[in-house]
């Protein structure tokens, strides 16, 4: 058993040749690196001096990156021989784990609402303490957040439905349904902006109840436009024929990512606009 | 991608031709393992080298009571963080993940690169811009909340200006950086061990190595977010720290330690794979207990992430929750000491051969015990009251950082420079680095523990008289290890001019990974066919 467990030192060629992809050197990683340096200064240099130069080219580097790698790696994918069964299995892991991050980065803003929510006693400078605070009046829920609900468990089944359809090998029926989900994703961003405009509390200098609902559906909000684009991209790539019933991560890992962001809503909605609802706002 | 296909047999020594790009897509454009491995490993040099200058300086200051090089609390405090986060960030991390991590995980599991060498080239370029704005936050001399960078020091009332920042956005950058490269190590650990390797079978410093990276994958955006609260009520007028907004300064603590403690264990784990390694090697004999050294350190990272407000017993927790974090904290001592054990029980009947490495190697082992057992006494929150922020808790952390987490850097680094460079490091001078850097290190931080005992604060760049004699003896000792560093840098020099060619496996019998079975330096792709692993 375990004595010998690594012993293994004369070279057992297993007579496999290594079925992984041994990428070709690329100028993306590092000018995306200096691009994203670029774009944390110019956010300090906007926020201190009120320049956006810095902060602008920066973006326009990061985003050209995003463009130039993604690209590499579509091209890379439809090219024979490159991503193997194995190759797959590894984006598979790479996207769960990636996932499985920015689960543990909406975990700290959960924990600042809890924090708060289940110990209104951490809410300082108050005599009564109550969630949310004193004097603050928050949405109902049973009114846009509940449509915005809806809108995005629909998309999770819009999305489902395009995967079925990309199954059986029907691109028309692919196209609608991933043209529905980005169309319902982009509803969901317009109706959280006409939200956020009504809204009873001003994010800065309104204490802690808009810092925690603004932060934490605000990185919600980030994360479905993100998603949106990336199911946009797999409706232009699904349309050029990239996808076919046997091998489409490409949309998959957006399927994924899709429901994430469906899942942490729902978080949203349960706990923040709901549970941890206070007195409705009259408009 | 490379049309290399070399028989397995042709990547033994001789000449074959590597393919290697040009210089500027080889070192910018990397997409190798161990050339980005070899970047890291400069950097953290790099990075170590800073860290290490500020340390003198602070052991200058505190040489003599009333010292007149620092005088100004806010620099004091700007000199002690950059300290300590460049050492943990540019200098512990980027050596023993980044570089040893890179180099060995695909040589010891028999996979030709890592899973996405593009998406581990932009991990190690994304410290180069954060080393920038770090660098802008030291010399900007705005930004001195401490490594923990707790509110409200660090928000705007105290740190109002620029750098601090640029230190926040800089720790942004490094987090990126560090959860892509743990996403990275995982996928490549899970997807591409050599046929036959199980789980059960891979070695030491793959789990280790393993365990590090979920440690990351899971703690580090905790961070992100709580970094980016303070950002946010630096900047853009939120109160989730500031009580005047209903906030609450205690959240801040508890984000901060749900990352920072499994952080500690991110630069300790990667160094007890390197160290099992090297005892085993040198004592002749297999590891003592594969398996529950392996399950050692997956118990220490998941009870890792269940004790973090041992670091806060003073910030006015209810006692039940000090008993239970006191209770978690000292289980952790549990699997540290099979390990310790274990490494003993290696050792146990061997035929010890005391080389460089294993110097190192058995150096880590009696000091980590002794920042260790000062941990036991540290995580007993009735004590912790009296010892906390003192200079106790600063001989503790480093036992276990400056002590255990660089000499298992060191270990690695004389372990494998033979591997990674092809050429013989000086034996003598090697072991006189060892020697000077113990003395050193043991003559800084053991008084700490006195002075600390005796109530001397830390973060402050002066003391009374009362502490004068322990102060300067361990700036004596802060001298004398930087007198070793000159040294570790004669060594580099003599070893990268070495004529001696050295063999794939220079250790001879003791070291059984694969890494041995390849070229020393490997070719610049290895295993083009997969090894088996029996």
């Amino acid at each position: 058993m375990s004595s010998d467990a690594h012993a293994t030192a004369a070279p057992i060629s297993s007579g496999l040749k290594q079925p992984y992809h041994l990428v070709d050197p690329s100028p993306w990683p590092i000018i995306g690196a200096f691009g994203g340096g670029a774009t944390v200064l110019g956010i300090v240099l906007a926020a201190h001096l009120g320049s956006y130069w810095v902060l602008t080219i920066g973006t326009l580097i990061t985003v050209v990156t995003a463009f130039g790698w993604w690209r590499e790696v579509i091209k890379e994918s439809r090219t024979a021989g490159v991503h193997t069964p194995v190759v797959r299995l590894g984006l598979r892991y790479g996207m769960m784990f990636f996932i499985t991050s920015e689960v543990m980065f909406f975990v700290a803003f959960f924990w600042a609402y809890f924090h708060f929510f289940l110990f209104p006693e951490h809410v300082l400078g108050t005599e009564t303490p109550m969630w949310p605070p004193m004097g603050i009046h928050t949405f109902d829920p049973w009114h846009l957040p509940m449509l915005n609900t809806m809108i995005l468990l629909l998309s999770g089944t819009t999305v489902t439905w395009a995967h079925y359809g990309l199954l059986k090998g029907n691109r028309g029926t692919m196209l609608t349904g991933l043209g529905l989900t980005v169309l319902l994703g982009l509803s969901f961003t317009i109706l959280q902006a006409v939200e956020y405009s009504d809204a009873p509390f001003k994010f800065a200098g309104g204490g802690i109840y808009p810092s925690v609902f603004f932060l934490a559906t605000g990185f919600h909000g980030f994360h479905v436009i993100i998603g949106t684009i990336f199911l946009l991209v797999c409706w232009f790539r699904a349309a050029k024929g990239h996808f076919t019933p046997a091998r489409h991560f490409g949309f998959e890992a957006a399927a994924w990512y899709w429901h994430f962001v469906d899942v942490v809503w729902l978080f949203l909605f349960i706990c923040v606009y709901w549970i941890g609802g206070g007195e409705i706002a009259v408009h | 991608m490379s049309a290399a296909t070399h028989d397995h047999a042709d990547d033994h020594g001789h000449d074959h031709h590597d393919h290697k790009p040009g210089f500027v897509a080889r070192w910018f454009f990397s997409t190798n393992h161990k050339d980005i491995g070899t970047l890291y490993l400069i950097f953290a040099v790099c990075g170590g080298l800073v860290g290490g200058v500020l340390s003198m300086i602070m052991r200058a200051q505190l040489m003599h009571p009333g010292g007149t090089m620092v005088t100004n609390g806010q620099t004091w405090n700007t000199i002690i963080t950059a300290h300590g986060l460049l050492m943990i960030f540019f200098s512990v991390m980027p050596a023993l993940i980044g570089g040893f991590g890179n180099w060995f995980i695909p040589l010891m599991i028999g996979a030709p690169d890592m899973a996405f060498p593009r998406l581990n080239n932009i991990s190690f370029w994304l410290l180069v811009p954060a080393f920038m704005l770090i660098m802008a936050g030291l010399l900007l001399g705005d930004s001195g909340p401490g490594w923990t960078l707790y509110v409200p020091l660090a928000n705007q009332n105290y740190q109002p200006g620029i750098g601090m920042d640029l230190t926040l956005f800089s720790l942004h950058l490094a987090g990126v950086s560090s959860l892509l490269g743990a996403l990275n190590f995982i996928t490549t650990i899970f997807n591409m061990r050599a046929p036959g390797m199980t789980l059960h079978k891979m070695p030491l410093f793959i789990w280790a190595m393993l365990v590090t990276a979920f440690l990351l994958l899971l703690s580090v955006p905790v961070l992100a977010g709580a970094i980016t609260m303070v950002i946010t009520d630096r900047n853009f007028g939120t109160a989730f720290f500031d009580p005047q907004g209903g906030g609450d300064p205690v959240l801040f603590q508890h984000l901060f330690w749900f990352f920072g403690h499994p952080e500690v264990y991110i630069m300790i784990l990667p160094a007890f794979g390197i160290i099992s390694h090297i005892i085993s090697t040198f004592s002749h004999k297999p590891v003592f207990g594969y398996l529950g050294m392996a399950y050692a350190m997956v118990a220490i990272g998941a009870v890792g992430f269940i004790v973090w407000a041992h670091h806060m017993y003073v910030s006015g927790m209810d006692v039940d929750t000090r008993a239970y974090f006191m209770a978690a904290t000292m289980v952790i001592a549990v699997p540290t000491g099979v390990k310790i054990f274990s490494w003993i029980a290696t050792m146990w009947g061997g035929s010890i051969e005391f080389k460089t490495p294993m110097l190192w190697a058995l150096g880590f082992i009696f000091l980590f015990t002794l920042g260790g057992v000062t941990g036991i006494v540290l995580s007993n929150a009735a004590l912790d009251q009296v010892l906390h922020n003192s200079y106790y808790v600063i001989a503790h952390f480093h036992y276990v950082l400056s002590i255990a987490a660089v000499f298992g850097m060191f270990a690695g680094f004389y372990y494998w420079i033979g591997k990674m460079s092809g050429r013989q490091y000086p034996e003598f001078l090697g072991k006189l680095h060892f020697w000077v850097f113990f003395i050193g290190v043991n003559l800084t931080f053991f008084p700490m523990h006195f002075v600390g005992l005796a109530g001397m604060p830390r973060r402050y760049p002066d003391y009374p008289d009362a502490f004068a004699g322990w102060n300067y003896i361990a700036s004596i000792g802060a001298f004398v290890s930087g007198f070793s560093v000159l040294i570790f840098l004669l060594v580099c020099y003599k070893t990268f001019t070495s004529k001696v060619k050295l063999a794939d496996n220079y250790w001879g019998e003791g070291a059984t990974t694969l890494e041995w079975t390849v070229s020393s330096p490997p070719p610049f792709h290895t295993f083009e066919e997969l090894p088996r692993i029996r």
